[in-house]
């Protein structure tokens, strides 16, 4: 798996909640401009991350309830989860090595 | 992505001032590379629709707008990069490092076509609550509000834009403005007063944003009589402007009280080599175009200076 993968309400219990390692998850919408910013930095870094780090996308449009849940008022909101709860928030773009910084803070 | 670390010029910022003048580098045939910290269009990028960047009678979205002058300034040649420029400094031969968060890079001339931060309001609150109802972007987030309670901190032209991007979705928008009028263009402010779903609170500055996991509330106090109010909500659209974010350039160049950049009409600052363009110049009216323009005009003042300088 390399490009992140889209999740849904129904799906996101399984692939996300019950993953067997950890997950980021994009929230985006089409109508967020800098959502489609942060797309191609995303595709790289499930490339590179590939076996440690599961990337998928969530539609907060068509995942309403899912994005609720979560509290997501801001898009793009990145989450990672570990054991099924979230362990690091990133609201807002930013250049992609400091993203990797700030991944890689949690992945250790 | 090419290791280059030695440019003819190195432009800070990828705003309409930024993309513009690297185009016009670019296409000079000098090696330009633009740095990004942030969005590619820079704040325009945000803006829903643009009804007065002239070659686009029915108006341009930001983003597009953006896109545009990128891939103009790509397709000449010039390079962006996502990087923040944190550091500047000039050797003894002249010639100037920027330092940034991806490195250094060696250049003859530097175009600051950024360095300013969004105002935040710097009340309890706002911080924590960032994505959980405290936005700094309504064209990212106003759907997200739809059929709820937000306000608007702000007066000028960004801030009644946003507002009324938000009354598109949202069930109230209430604008909070700390003077009795709005500094907004006439137009503008027509349709925000004409538009039903906005309310005005005039003279009135917010003391603390509430809540528990989302927004709830803020607390309010009205400037000239000092009363307090609470007024319920989901959220909060921060437009309050764009403050120069120069300290790395103290002690290098000019800069005004507030730390804008001070530069003559050709865009140079105090130092030969060094020039600024866009909305971080002191005396900038804060367009698109005007930025654009400015970054042309410094663009062509570059070609002048390294001519000079090869004679
Ligand atoms: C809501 C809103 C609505 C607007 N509507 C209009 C409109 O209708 N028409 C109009 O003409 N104008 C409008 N404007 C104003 C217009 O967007 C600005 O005047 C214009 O974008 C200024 O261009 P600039 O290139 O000077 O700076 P910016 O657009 O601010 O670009 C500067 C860039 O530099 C980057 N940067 C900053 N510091 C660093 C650093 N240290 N290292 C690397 N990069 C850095 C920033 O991230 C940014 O992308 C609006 C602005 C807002 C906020």
């Amino acid at each position: 798996m390399s490009k992140p993968t889209p999740v849904d309400d129904a799906t996101f219990e399984k692939e996300v909640l019950q993953a067997d390692k950890p997950v980021l998850v994009d929230f985006w919408a089409a109508w967020c401009k800098p959502c489609l910013m942060v797309a191609p930095i995303l595709d790289e870094l499930a490339e590179e991350y590939d076996g440690k780090l599961n990337f998928v996308k969530l539609d907060v449009d068509s995942s309403a309830r899912t994005a609720a849940n979560y509290g997501i008022m801001s898009i793009p909101t990145l989450l990672i989860f570990k054991g099924g709860e979230p362990v690091l928030t990133i609201v807002g773009t930013m250049p992609k090595p400091e993203l990797k910084k700030r991944i890689e803070a949690k992945l250790e | 992505m090419a290791d280059q670390r030695n440019y003819d010029v190195v432009i800070i910022g990828a705003g309409p001032a930024g993309l513009t003048a690297g185009l016009y580098t670019a296409r000079a045939k000098l090696s330009t590379v633009v740095l990004e910290k942030e969005l590619v269009g820079g704040q325009i990028a945000n803006v829903e629709h643009v009804e007065n960047f002239p070659g686009f009678p029915d108006g341009v979205g930001g983003y597009e707008l953006g896109q545009l002058m990128q891939q103009q300034a790509e397709k000449f040649g010039a390079t962006i990069i996502g990087a923040e420029a944190t550091g500047l400094e000039i050797k003894e031969d002249n010639r100037k490092v920027v330092k940034t968060t991806q490195g250094d890079f060696e250049t003859g001339v530097v175009i600051i076509a950024g360095a300013a931060t969004r105002k935040k309001l710097g009340v309890p609150g706002e911080e924590e609550f960032i994505g959980r109802g405290v936005s700094y972007c309504a064209t990212c987030d106003a759907p997200l509000f739809q059929d709820k309670m937000v306000a608007v901190v702000g007066g000028g032209d960004a801030a009644i834009t946003e507002a009324l991007h938000l009354a598109k979705f949202a069930a109230k928008v209430t604008l909070i403005h700390r003077r009795d009028e709005l500094r907004a263009t006439v137009l503008l402010r027509d349709r925000v007063l004409g538009e039903p779903k906005i309310d005005i609170l005039w003279d009135t500055t917010v003391d603390e944003v509430v809540g528990e996991t989302l927004v709830k509330r803020l607390k309010l106090n009205n400037v000239k009589t000092g009363a307090k109010a609470v007024l319920e909500l989901d959220g909060i659209f921060v437009s309050i402007g764009f403050m120069p974010d120069t300290g790395f350039l103290k002690g290098v160049v000019h800069l005004d009280p507030i730390g804008h950049i001070i530069t003559n009409d050709k865009m140079e600052t105090d130092v030969p080599g060094i020039l600024a363009a866009g909305d971080i110049r002191n005396s900038s009216v804060r367009q698109a175009i005007t930025a654009a323009g400015d970054g042309a005009t410094a663009a062509v003042t570059v070609e002048h200076f390294l001519n000079e300088q090869q004679k």
